[in-house]
C-alpha cells in the first residue's frame, strides 16, 4: 500500500520514550507525551476494573434470580458506574489522545504549563486511588448518581471517601482544560490561525470550556453533600429542613454537560479518521466546528430533562424538554457532514477507519434514542428504565470508547513508532461492534416493557432479552481483550511505521514516529488549512503505483 | 416462559396507546434516518473506495443550502416531536377534576396504599376499571417512584411533600408496580401488583375482604380517609383551637384547601396538600395572617398516613 511502506523506516535514534531513562524520568516529567502514556495506562487499569463490574452486572443479570446478594449487586453497579464515568470516560480522550496531540497539532512544544499538566495526573490518581481505597473498604451502594436523601442519611456505605475521591478528580479535569485553553490561545505556530485547527482541536477546546465551567459545580455539590452527610447541616434531607431535589438540580448540571466532556473529544477524533481515510477535507469545516461550540453551550442548559418525573414543575419541564430538542440539532449536522465527506473520497478500510464508521451508525441510534429521553410524554413512560441505559450506552459506549478506540489505532504508530497487525485490529473492531449491538439494543425493548434499571431480581419475561444482553456481553468483552495483547506484541514485534504510515495531513504527521521530546526539530510553519487533502492526486499516484506493481 | 419474546407491554389505561403511538413513530423515525445515513455510507464506501475509478473532480467542500436543510429538517422534526409528546405530558400529570383519590406510602421498601373507602392495602391496589384515579404518594424516608408500566406513568415519590399518578384503567387483570427510583438494598423488591376489576367486581371485593393487612385495620378498621382524619383530629385536640369561631386560637379549616391564604409576612400562598401538610408537623413555618405562632409542631408525632386523612378530613369539611 503506498505510504504504508512497511519495513524501510528507521526507528528515530532519540525520541521522548528514550531521551531520558528510568522510572524517576517518567514520574517528575513535564512532557505532554509522557504525561499522556502515564494516563493511558491508568486509565487501561480503571477500564478494566469498570468491565470486571459490568460483567459481575451481567452475569447477575442471566437469571430472574438473585445470584449475588442484594447489597452485593448494589455496590457492584455503583462502582461500575462511578469507574467508568469519573476514572475512564471523562478523561480517557482528552487526558490521553488531547494531551498527546494537541500541542503537536498546533505545532507547539509542549502545553502552556507542564508542571500542571503532571499535577493533573497526580491529582487523578489520587483521587481514583482514594475512591479505589472505598471499594476495596467494601465500595458504596448508593449508585453514581449519589441522589439524596439516601446518600446522605441512609447509606451505610463509602459515601464520604469516594466523594472526596471524585471532588480531587475534578480538579484534575480543570487543570487540564484550563492548559488546553491557554496552549490553544496562546501557543500556535506561526500560520495556525483558527480556521486552519484541526477539529481535534476545535473539539478539545469546547471540551475545556465545559470541564472549567461545569466541574466547580460538581465539586461544591460533593462539599454540600458531605457537610450533610458529616455534619449534619440540612441541605438536602427534607426531615433536616432540605430539598432532596436541590441535589438533583446540582448534580446534573455538572453531569449532564460532563455527558459532553465524554463525547465532544470523540467527535473530535471521528472528523480527524474520516478525514483521513477518505483524503477529503472535513465537508462543511466551519458548521463542523461551531457545532461543537454549540453542543458545549446549549449542554449547559438542559440538565432539567433528568428531573421530568423527580417533582420538578411540569413548566420547567417544558422549557428542558424544548432546549434538548434543540441541543439535538448540531449533533445531527455533524453526522451528515461526515457522512457528505466520503463524497469523492478515496476511501480506505483500515481499522481506524472502520471504528470511525462503526461511531457513525452507532452515534446516530444513541442520539436519535435522546430524543425519546427528550419526549416528555414518552419520558414519563422509560426514565429510569433499561431504554435509558441502553440509550446512554449508545453514547458512552457505542460513541465514546468506540471513538477512543478509533483514535488510539490511529495514532499508535505516532505514539509508539510501531504497526500493528491489521487482521487482528479489524478482527476484534468487528466483534466490539456486533456485541456490542448485541448486549444494548434488547435493553431499549427491555426498558420499554418497563424493566427498571438497578434491579438485581426480576419477573422472569424479562428473561429472553437479557440473556441476549448478556451473550452480547461476553463477546464485547473478547472484543476489548484483543487489543491488549496485539498492542502490547506490536510494541516489541510491530513493524517500524515511519512518520506518516497513513500517508495523513496534520503537523503531528509531519514529525517522527515516535516524536521527539520538543515534538519538532524547528517551529512548523503552517501555510496551508487543516485537510489540505486531493482524493483525486491520491487516488492517481494509487493508480500509477498499482500499475508498477503489475509490471 | 423461558422463550417468550414479547416487544411491547400490556397497554391498560387511556394514555398506553397514545405513548406507544409516539414511541412507535419515534423507532419509525430512527430507523428512517439510521438507514439513510446506512446507505450513505455504503453507496459512497462502494463507489470510492481507493482502487476503484470515479469521477473525483472538484469535492465540494462545504453547501450552505445542503447545511441549512439539514439544520432546518431537523429542527422541524425535533418541534413536532416536542409539541406531541408535550400534549401527552399535559394529560399525564394534570389529573381531571373527577378523579377518586387513593392515597399511597412508600418506604424501604414497600408500598402502602389506601383506597377512598378506607381500604388498606401492602404492595397491591385494587382498582376499578374506566374510572379516573389519582394516586397522591409521599415518602416516609428516602426516594421512591411509583411505576405502572401498563399504564405509561410513574412520579418520583419524595420524602417531605405530596405528588400524584393517575390513570384510567382500561382492561381488567393484574399488572406490574415497579419502584423506579433507587432506593436501596431491597430497592428490586419494592415491587407490587396493581388489581383492575371490573367495577362490580370491586365493589364486591370491597364488601367481602376486611382489610389486607390484618393489623392496621385493626387500629384503623375500614374507615374512609376523611372519618380517619376525624378521629386523628380529635386524638390530638385540634378542635380546641381549630374550632370554626372568629375568637379562636386557630383558624378555621373550613373551605381553607385550594384556598389562597395571607401570611403575617404579608405573602400569599395556595393552601395545597403540601402547605397543608407543612402547617401540621412543621406549623411555625408560616403563619396564617391575624394568629400567633403558637401550634405545637407534630412532625414525628403523626404518621405520613394520618397527615393524609387529616388532609381528608379537612377537605371534607364544608
Amino acid at each position: 500500500m503506498p505510504g504504508a511502506a512497511n519495513g524501510v523506516f528507521e526507528m528515530p535514534k532519540v525520541t521522548y520514550l528514550n531521551a531520558q531513562e528510568g522510572i524517576k524520568s517518567w514520574l517528575l516529567t513535564g512532557d505532554h507525551k509522557r504525561i499522556a502514556i502515564l494516563y493511558l495506562i491508568s486509565i487501561s487499569i480503571f477500564f478494566a476494573l469498570g468491565g470486571v463490574f459490568a460483567s459481575l452486572i451481567r452475569i447477575e443479570l442471566l437469571t430472574p434470580g438473585p445470584e449475588l446478594d442484594a447489597e452485593m449487586y448494589n455496590r457492584a453497579f455503583t462502582a461500575h458506574g462511578i469507574v467508568m464515568v469519573f476514572m475512564f470516560l471523562i478523561p480517557a480522550i482528552p487526558a490521553v489522545l488531547g494531551n498527546f496531540l494537541l500541542p503537536i497539532m498546533i505545532g507547539a512544544r509542549d502545553l502552556a504549563f507542564p508542571k500542571v499538566n503532571l499535577l493533573s495526573w497526580y491529582l487523578y490518581m489520587i483521587g481514583g486511588l482514594l475512591t479505589l481505597t472505598a471499594m476495596l473498604m467494601g465500595g458504596v451502594d448508593t449508585g453514581w448518581t449519589f441522589y439524596t436523601p439516601y446518600s446522605t442519611t441512609y447509606s451505610q456505605s463509602y459515601v464520604f471517601l469516594t466523594g472526596l475521591g471524585i471532588f480531587i478528580m475534578g480538579f484534575s479535569s480543570i487543570t487540564t482544560g484550563l492548559n488546553f485553553v491557554i496552549t490553544t490561545h496562546k501557543m500556535r505556530a506561526p500560520g495556525m490561525t483558527w480556521s486552519r485547527l484541526p477539529l481535534f482541536v476545535w473539539s478539545q477546546y469546547a471540551t475545556s470550556l465545559v470541564m472549567l465551567l461545569g466541574t466547580p459545580v460538581i465539586a461544591i455539590t460533593v462539599v454540600l453533600l458531605a457537610a450533610e452527610r458529616v455534619f449534619g447541616v440540612g441541605i438536602f434531607n427534607p426531615n433536616l429542613g432540605g430539598d432532596p431535589v436541590l441535589f438533583q438540580h446540582l448534580f446534573w448540571f455538572y453531569s449532564h454537560p460532563a455527558v459532553y466532556i465524554m463525547i465532544l473529544p470523540a467527535m473530535g477524533v471521528i472528523s480527524e479518521l474520516i478525514a483521513a481515510f477518505s483524503r477529503r477535507r472535513v465537508f462543511g469545516y466551519s458548521f463542523v466546528a461551531f457545532s461543537s461550540l454549540a453542543i458545549a453551550i446549549f449542554g449547559f442548559l438542559v440538565w432539567g430533562h433528568h428531573l421530568f418525573v423527580s417533582g420538578q414543575s411540569a413548566y420547567a419541564g417544558i422549557i428542558f424538554s424544548l432546549l434538548s430538542f434543540i441541543v439535538a440539532i448540531p449533533s445531527a449536522v455533524k453526522v451528515f457532514n461526515w457522512t457528505t465527506t466520503l463524497y469523492k473520497g478515496s476511501i480506505s478500510y483500515e481499522t481506524p477507519m472502520l471504528y470511525a464508521l462503526a461511531f457513525i451508525g452507532l452515534f446516530a441510534i444513541g442520539g436519535l434514542t435522546g430524543l425519546f429521553c427528550a419526549a416528555l410524554g414518552l419520558d414519563v413512560h422509560i426514565t429510569d428504565t433499561y431504554f435509558i441505559i441502553a440509550h446512554f450506552h449508545y453514547v458512552m459506549v457505542g460513541s465514546t470508547v468506540i471513538a477512543y478506540l478509533g483514535g488510539i489505532h490511529y495514532w499508535w504508530p505516532k505514539m509508539t513508532g510501531r504497526s500493528y497487525p491489521e487482521f487482528w485490529g479489524k478482527l476484534s473492531a468487528m466483534l466490539i461492534y456486533v456485541g456490542f449491538n448485541l448486549t444494548f439494543f434488547p435493553q431499549f425493548i427491555l426498558g420499554y416493557l418497563g424493566m427498571p434499571r438497578r434491579y438485581h431480581v426480576y419477573p422472569p419475561e424479562y428473561q429472553v432479552l437479557n440473556i441476549l444482553s448478556t451473550a452480547g456481553a461476553s463477546v464485547l468483552a473478547v472484543g476489548f481483550l484483543m487489543p491488549v495483547f496485539y498492542l502490547l506484541w506490536s510494541l516489541k514485534y510491530g513493524p517500524i511505521a515511519g512518520p506518516n504510515p497513513w500517508g495523513a495531513k496534520g503537523l503531528e504527521w509531519e514529525t517522527a514516529s515516535p516524536p521527539p521530546t520538543f515534538n519538532f526539530d524547528a517551529t512548523p510553519i503552517v501555510t496551508q488549512e487543516a485537510y489540505a487533502y486531493d482524493a483525486e492526486a491520491d487516488e492517481a499516484a494509487y493508480q500509477a503505483a498499482l500499475q508498477q506493481d503489475k509490471r | 416462559m423461558l422463550w417468550e419474546l414479547p416487544l411491547m407491554p400490556q397497554q391498560a389505561s387511556t394514555i398506553a396507546h397514545k405513548v406507544d403511538a409516539l414511541y412507535l413513530f419515534l423507532w419509525g423515525m430512527t430507523a428512517f434516518f439510521t438507514l439513510l445515513i446506512f446507505a450513505l455510507i455504503l453507496f459512497f464506501a462502494v463507489k470510492y473506495k481507493r482502487g476503484k475509478v470515479a469521477d473525483r473532480s472538484n469535492p465540494p467542500d462545504t453547501d450552505h443550502k445542503l447545511e441549512a436543510v439539514w439544520i432546518v429538517v431537523p429542527l422541524a422534526i425535533s418541534l413536532m416531536i416536542f409539541g406531541w409528546a408535550t400534549a401527552i405530558f399535559f394529560e399525564q400529570v394534570r389529573p381531571p377534576a373527577d378523579a377518586v383519590e387513593y392515597f399511597a406510602t412508600g418506604k424501604q421498601w414497600m408500598w402502602k396504599f389506601q383506597s377512598p373507602e378506607g381500604k388498606r392495602e401492602v404492595n397491591e391496589l385494587h382498582v376499578p376499571k374506566g374510572r379516573n384515579i389519582k394516586v397522591t404518594a409521599t415518602s416516609e424516608d428516602v426516594l421512591h417512584d411509583l411505576f405502572f408500566p401498563a399504564f405509561r406513568t410513574k412520579a418520583d415519590v419524595l420524602p417531605g411533600r405530596y405528588t400524584n399518578v393517575w390513570f384510567n384503567a382500561t382492561k381488567a387483570g393484574t399488572y406490574h408496580i415497579f419502584c423506579a427510583e433507587y432506593c436501596g438494598m431491597q430497592h428490586s423488591l419494592m415491587i407490587g401488583k396493581v388489581i383492575v376489576m371490573e367495577p362490580n367486581d370491586y365493589e364486591r371485593w370491597l364488601a367481602s375482604a376486611s382489610s389486607g393487612t390484618a393489623g392496621q385495620a385493626a387500629a384503623a378498621g375500614d374507615e374512609t380517609p376523611a372519618q380517619a382524619g376525624e378521629r386523628v383530629f380529635t386524638q390530638h385536640g385540634c378542635q380546641t383551637c381549630h374550632q370554626g369561631s372568629s375568637g379562636a386560637l386557630g383558624p378555621a379549616l373550613a373551605g381553607v384547601p385550594g384556598s389562597e391564604v395571607e401570611l403575617q409576612s404579608g405573602e400569599k400562598v395556595k393552601a395545597d396538600d403540601d402547605y397543608l401538610r407543612e402547617s401540621i408537623l412543621n406549623s411555625s413555618a408560616k403563619i396564617v395572617k391575624g394568629y400567633q405562632a403558637v401550634m405545637p409542631n407534630f412532625k414525628g408525632q403523626i404518621s405520613e398516613e394520618d397527615v393524609m386523612s387529616l388532609i381528608a378530613y379537612i377537605k371534607a369539611q364544608k
